[in-house]
């Protein structure tokens, strides 16, 4: 047996191989590097819909747009999900890192591929927004950028199967690998169809660019590009849903419901998350209703059903944790006596909320061939977007990053007043700023768009005044949230680069890479049952599903009413 | 030799669903052949079917 350097976290038990300890850190980093760059172009960008601002001209918000869209959904959320792969792996496997000189060389492609990427952008004449679309031609260096990070995405993949491979021949784990790892396995395979097709697609393009082809087909280039693009979207989800159970674990000793259960959730998201591409084709001609269909409406509700099981497991489980531990009165007793001081707690749970409410039930119904035609290309795609991407995945990362600051980086969280506010003040503001602008998008105001009001357009267009006033909000609680964006940047790099060091020992030894495992167990007695009410083992989380669906139900036939109101047929 | 005694020597039979789920590389290609059959390649059947314009 191999013996490496190992260190074992005092508070969390949980213990770090040197080599991919230091990955973990440098990815984190980055990501925070990429988040503040891309949050300065939030704020740009923002503050150029608000319709009273207007910041921008029209072609520096385009550029600002391309490097928002890239630096948020690309660079920062591949690094944290680099350093996640390498947490679930390495950390909680108790082994060795595979091959970490190769991890490092994918880190530095990956950082190679984020700044020639975004040189290109700031040269000016790659403002061809995060889809790149052809024939709208852009500095080849933007390609090459993303196909270089990708590269090194791939790598950090590839050794993240090597990291499983080596704990399953050093046995250093008993029968299935755990849960979150299994979440992590979700992520990374779907990653691997990801980088694939963005391959296919960015080479050609790439080589186009330079002359060396000379056609790509547009539609052709979307149906390529929508696996690559919305099946990136789909590692975050596997990956925040992961980090959930993490922190369920972390906070509470959370058990989840049913393995088999969440397990085959995760089953799903493999199989048919990806499928769900075709809801950004909804309205291509060139394909038929039956691929749109089937694709979106029947793979796409089994990933949904997937969630939904997910949203369901994860405070279910913690409610059986917090009654076992005594908090049975009511319904809600659990929920009410959670640490909401606790910003690891507070921002995973509005998360969840967030994502489930918000983005769920909004991305079920852009999913849907007939009323996706009342929002598409307007406001309500980002609106629905950042309930998944930011409240979803960036609001989890940034929950797991407060638990992080003093078991990876052995640092104390820096301001702890007001970490314990952040994830309300991003969150909140958050969800404020995806409801108006699914709300000024239902109106019809475009995506993308620089100028709602059409100055100086050939074929004008006047919207409600109401129109202008969601935006504004747009514009205010936009601006908000980037406080608590900013506040998060603030607390993690002066915490992680000038923070007090956490007390108590952690040296590192060269340990036996087989080791106990030391996650908390509580099993309530008598069973789970036991603890619940009304014969369910989560009775509040329960009541929660129930609202849930009621309110989904409504809204998806408001929606089928609106259309029938858009679309007289007479 | 008594048939139920060398039974319970061997390892417990695992069941089928949970080998598919403990078998990463099976996975992988689960998630990459089902999307790219589907999704991949029925999409551009139907887009090089498309009759050109004359
Ligand atoms: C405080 C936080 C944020 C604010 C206020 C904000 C604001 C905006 C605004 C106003 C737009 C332009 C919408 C349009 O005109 O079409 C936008 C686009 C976008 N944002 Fe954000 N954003 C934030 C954070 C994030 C994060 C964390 C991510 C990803 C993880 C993200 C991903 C995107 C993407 C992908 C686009 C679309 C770009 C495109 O259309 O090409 N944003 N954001
Ligand atoms: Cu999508």
């Amino acid at each position: 047996m191999k013996t490496e350097l190992f260190r074992t976290c005092p508070e969390s038990g949980l213990q770090f191989h040197k080599p991919a300890e230091n990955l973990m850190r440098i990815h984190a980093v980055l990501a925070v590097v990429m988040l503040l760059i891309g949050g300065l172009s939030a704020l740009a960008v923002t503050l150029t819909r608000w319709p009273a601002v207007h910041l921008l001209p029209a072609d520096k918000f385009y550029q600002l747009l391309t490097f928002h869209g890239v630096n948020m959904l690309i660079f920062w959320i591949i690094f944290f999900e680099i350093a996640v792969l390498y947490f679930c792996s390495s950390t909680l496997l108790k082994v060795r890192l595979a091959t970490p000189r190769i991890a490092w060389i994918g880190f530095f492609l990956m950082v190679a591929g984020a700044v020639v990427n975004n040189l290109a952008v700031f040269g000016g004449n790659a403002s061809v927004m995060m889809t790149s679309y052809v024939p709208m031609p852009a500095n080849p260096n933007f390609y090459l950028g993303l196909i270089l990070f990708a590269v090194g995405a791939l790598i950090g993949c590839f050794v993240f199967l090597g990291t499983l491979v080596i704990a399953k021949e050093e046995k250093t784990y008993e029968g299935s690998i755990p849960l979150v790892t299994f979440g992590a396995l979700t992520a990374c395979i779907i990653a691997i169809f990801t980088i694939a097709m963005g391959a296919v697609i960015l080479i050609p393009t790439y080589m186009w660019s330079m002359g060396w082809i000379s056609h790509i087909d547009a539609a052709m280039y979307r149906l390529i590009w929508w696996a690559f693009g919305h099946s990136s979207q789909q590692i975050n989800v596997a990956a925040h849903v992961s980090v959930w159970y993490a922190i369920a674990a972390i906070v509470f000793g959370a058990k989840p419901l049913s393995e088999k259960v969440s397990r085959t959730a995760f089953v799903l998201y493999i199989a048919f998350l990806q499928l769900a591409s075709a809801h950004h084709l909804l309205v291509d001609p060139g394909l038929s209703s039956t691929w749109k269909i089937f694709n979106t409406s029947y793979a796409m509700y089994l990933a949904v059903l997937a969630s939904m099981i997910h949203g369901l497991t994860v405070p279910g489980s913690i409610e059986v944790a917090q009654r076992s531990k005594g908090y049975t009165k009511g319904l809600f007793e659990w929920l009410r006596k959670a640490p909401w001081g606790n910003p690891v707690f507070s921002g995973m749970f509005i998360s969840l909320i967030g994502f489930g409410f918000l983005g769920g039930i909004s991305g079920v119904v852009m999913g849907t061939e007939q009323i996706n035609i009342i929002i598409h290309n307007t406001i309500y795609v980002p609106g629905h977007f950042h309930a998944t991407v930011v409240i979803g995945t960036t609001l989890a990362f940034m929950s797991l990053t407060y638990f992080l600051i003093p078991v990876l980086f052995r640092r104390q969280v820096f301001l702890p007043g007001l970490a314990k506010w952040q994830p309300y003040i991003f969150g909140i503001s958050m969800m404020v700023f995806t409801l108006v602008m699914m709300g000024a998008g239902t109106l019809g105001v475009e995506r993308r768009h620089w100028d709602m009001a059409f100055t100086d357009a050939a074929l004008g267009f006047d919207y409600p005044a109401s129109a202008y006033t969601l935006m504004g909000l747009v514009g205010l609680s936009g601006t908000a949230a980037i406080v608590g964006g900013a506040i998060f940047v603030l607390i993690t790099v002066v915490s992680v680069f000038f923070g007090k060091r956490v007390e108590s020992e952690s040296n590192y030894g060269t340990a036996t890479t087989r080791l106990l495992k030391a996650e908390p167990t509580i099993t309530p007695a008598g069973g789970h049952e036991a603890a619940g009410k009304f014969g369910f083992a989560a009775p509040g989380t329960f009541a929660m599903a129930i609202f849930f669906l009621a309110v989904f139900v409504v809204y998806y036939a408001v929606n089928w009413k609106y259309l029938a109101s858009v679309w007289p047929m007479s | 030799m008594n048939q139920e005694t060398t039974d319970t020597k061997q390892p417990e039979r695992v069941p089928i669903m949970q080998r598919i789920i403990d078998n990463p590389f099976l996975l992988l290609f689960i998630g990459v052949v089902v999307p790219t059959v589907f999704y991949v390649v029925w999409g551009i059947m139907e887009l090089v079917t498309i009759p050109l314009a004359n």
